[in-house]
């Protein structure tokens, strides 16, 4: 979430995530208010208008995070709570990557070749198994679904060039 | 007695041999569900909500039910063999439950456990059985007023009864209304904060949201534990069960507390994890000896089981009479009701008597057959728990990606899961609570028409709430929860100290 000052310390405080967090929701509150205030706040003639209800929506929210905000400020003195030790959040982000990675690559891919991809990277690099194994999983975890998915249920699935090949 | 004749009919229609497939299939997968990390009951139905679709209804909710009731037995395992929750309401049952398993009681930690889940959901089912007709019957008379107010009812016990900062969780139910107005109004036409992009006319699906919130997010919260699973095995044998129940009987005033404790946390949207950690903390304050607690007493597996299974199972009670779910996992078993053109409330008795008695007779005989699933079948769910997590993670996220894929056959919903699944680990570092956010993301349009219809009626004047006594009443009631945590502060400080429970990732 965020990268803090103290480079010495072994863990991240929550405050920075709490204040940007915080800073995320008044951004959406104001996108909300300001979108209400452009539809009509107010009463037509055939009842309230569209954003007459999402605009006090938008004005607790910002109101909600804003004093989310100010309690945060306001204990700036105090000790800053742990967020999650730095250790914590390398291993969040390895394995946030490859799935960011493993979303962008259905696009081109399509989702079965992705997912052999995304298995077969988490199985070498975090459990250390031999090629084999990995080939087998990586494959037929996929092959299994696309059997369930396309054949069974017969609900089609982002495909790419490889099943194209094949015929799909 | 009308609900023994509609209740007969109803397992006429459970009791057939395709429906009891269903069943059996949804307990296995619910299980499986509950036992892994990152798929929970309410993730899990939302991924399976799309392959419902041309389902009947009736079969469908008998098997996404019963994957509810798999995954709540399921986070048992999981926290007594391993000391990992698999789901929230299962925190506390590893207090006491893993202890009772390091010192080889594993078996009768998990019959225990199995058992009270059993006997909490029965309990709640008998109370559904006999109050939701009445209810329903009484909800009839409702006007938009009324249903706004209960409505409104629904999200101030939220503020009221959560453990989390109540401007956290007022901020975390605006964003899931907010985010429900998103795309097309539904009553004018006109477009809401849409800001151009054609991928929002359609607004934010909640089943995205879910399996995002829930999914991902708690895929990252588990990478930061590492990935050592290190657990007892078990076998459970029919002389320990036996051996078993006739010990935990001696305890049934443990159980009628929990059973109370989790049908009002269920039917409120308190919800099972609190239900769960307050019928924990209770069983300690009654108990003879509380030092006994957090090192093997199986009245600590008793309490948190028996309330988190009648707080779950009571969670659909609301859902059906009122439309409003007490739990996220009752949200997303409404929204398949809304995707199979069944309009929840008070006419879904009257409407569909075929849909609601044969989930209600399905309740009864779904919990039975977990009960004899989860018994029998223990020690392959420990044996899954051993396949490496390094192959599990990846598994799971391929499932969530397909899941949020086929509920539109959009891409953008897969990008948008991974912006919910970042969401949602903030959310849960940061103590916002999730249950409100999704719960206001499905009744988000609900409640706003209510509450349009209801100001149409009034010429947009509020005092319609305060109009006859019932609206009166209920409006008056969701004041004094809302305002409860100001007054309430001062009393639970004090109660913290007292509560002081061996736990600090409650989360």
């Amino acid at each position: 979430m965020n990268e803090s000052s103290e480079a010495t310390e072994p863990t991240v405080g929550s405050r920075w995530a709490e204040l940007a967090t915080a800073a995320f929701l008044m951004a959406f509150a104001l996108l909300v208010i300001i979108d209400s205030l452009r539809v009509g706040t107010g009463w037509a003639d055939d009842g309230p208008r569209s954003g007459y209800f999402p605009f006090y929506i938008g004005l607790l929210l910002l109101a909600s995070s804003g004093w989310v905000a100010a309690s945060q400020i306001s204990r700036w003195r105090q000790a800053d709570p742990t967020f999650a030790t730095r250790a914590q959040l390398a291993q969040v982000l390895a394995v946030f990557w490859p799935m960011c990675v493993y979303v962008a690559l259905i696009f081109p891919l399509g989702i079965y070749l992705a997912s052999t991809v995304l298995i077969a990277y988490f199985m070498r690099r975090y459990g250390k198994y031999k090629a084999v194994l990995t080939a087998v999983v990586g494959i037929g975890v996929p092959l299994v679904f696309f059997l369930v998915f396309e054949r069974w249920f017969l609900v089609p699935l982002p495909k790419g060039p490889i099943e194209k090949w094949f015929g799909f | 007695m009308d609900e023994i004749n509609n209740l007969a009919h109803g397992f006429s229609v459970a009791l057939t041999l395709p429906n009891l497939g269903f069943m059996l299939i949804g307990i296995t997968l619910g299980v499986l569900i509950g036992v892994l990390p990152g798929l929970g009951g309410a993730n899990g139905i939302a991924i399976l909500l799309p392959l419902t679709f041309t389902m009947n209804p009736t079969s469908a909710i008998i098997m996404l039910s019963c994957i509810y009731w798999g995954a709540l037995f399921g986070g048992a395992i999981t926290s007594i063999l391993f000391n990992i929750p698999g789901e929230p309401w299962s925190v506390a049952t590893t207090f006491d439950g893993h202890p009772m398993a390091q010192q080889g009681k594993a078996a009768q930690a998990l019959t225990a456990a199995f058992t009270s889940s059993f006997v909490g959901a029965l309990f709640a089912v008998l109370l559904i059985t006999f109050l939701a007709p009445l209810l329903a019957r009484f909800a009839l008379k409702f006007g938009p007023a009324e249903f706004f107010a209960v409505q409104l009812l629904t999200f101030c016990s939220f503020v009221g009864m959560s453990k989390e900062p109540p401007a956290k969780t007022i901020a975390s139910m605006m964003l899931g209304f907010a985010l429900a107005a998103v795309g097309m109004d539904t009553v004018t036409g006109q477009l809401r904060m849409t800001y151009g992009f054609p991928e929002l006319l359609k607004g934010f699906d909640f089943l995205i949201a879910v399996i995002g919130l829930f999914g991902i997010g708690e895929i990252l919260l588990t990478m930061e534990e590492g990935l050592a699973f290190k657990g007892q095995s078990a076998r459970i044998s029919f002389r320990v069960v036996w051996q078993t129940w006739g010990e935990i009987a001696k305890h049934w005033k443990t159980f009628l507390r929990s059973t109370a404790v989790g049908c009002w946390m269920g039917i409120t949207p308190g919800g099972a994890t609190p239900a769960s950690f307050m019928s924990y903390g209770m069983a300690r304050r009654f108990a003879p000896d509380p030092n006994t607690f957090g090192k093997g007493d199986v009245q600590g597996v008793i309490a948190p089981e028996t309330a988190a299974h009648a707080a779950g199972t009571a969670a659909l009670l609301p859902m059906l009479t009122l439309g409003i779910p007490g739990s996220p996992t009752a949200a997303v078993l409404l929204g398949g009701l809304m995707i199979w053109g069944l309009q929840p409330g008070p006419m879904l008795f009257v409407e569909h008597k075929d849909f609601v008695w044969g989930l209600i007779a399905s309740m009864y005989l779904g919990n039975l057959v977990g009960l004899f699933v989860v018994l029998t079948t223990v020690p392959w769910w420990a044996a899954m728990l051993r396949i490496p997590f390094s192959v599990i993670a990846p598994v799971i996220v391929v499932i969530c990606a397909i899941g949020a894929y086929t509920v539109h056959s959009s891409m953008f919903d897969v990008v948008m899961m991974m912006v919910f699944g970042v969401l949602g680990y903030g959310f849960k570092k940061l103590k916002y609570p999730l249950a409100p956010l999704v719960l206001a993301l499905v009744l988000g349009d609900m409640a706003e028409a209510s509450f349009r219809q209801a100001m149409l009626l009034s010429q947009g004047s509020l005092s319609i709430f305060w109009s006859n006594p019932l609206v009166g009443s209920i409006a008056g009631l969701a004041i004094v929860l809302l305002l409860s945590p100001a007054w309430g502060a001062m009393q639970r400080a004090a109660r913290r100290r007292e509560y002081a429970l061996p736990v600090k990732n409650s989360a």
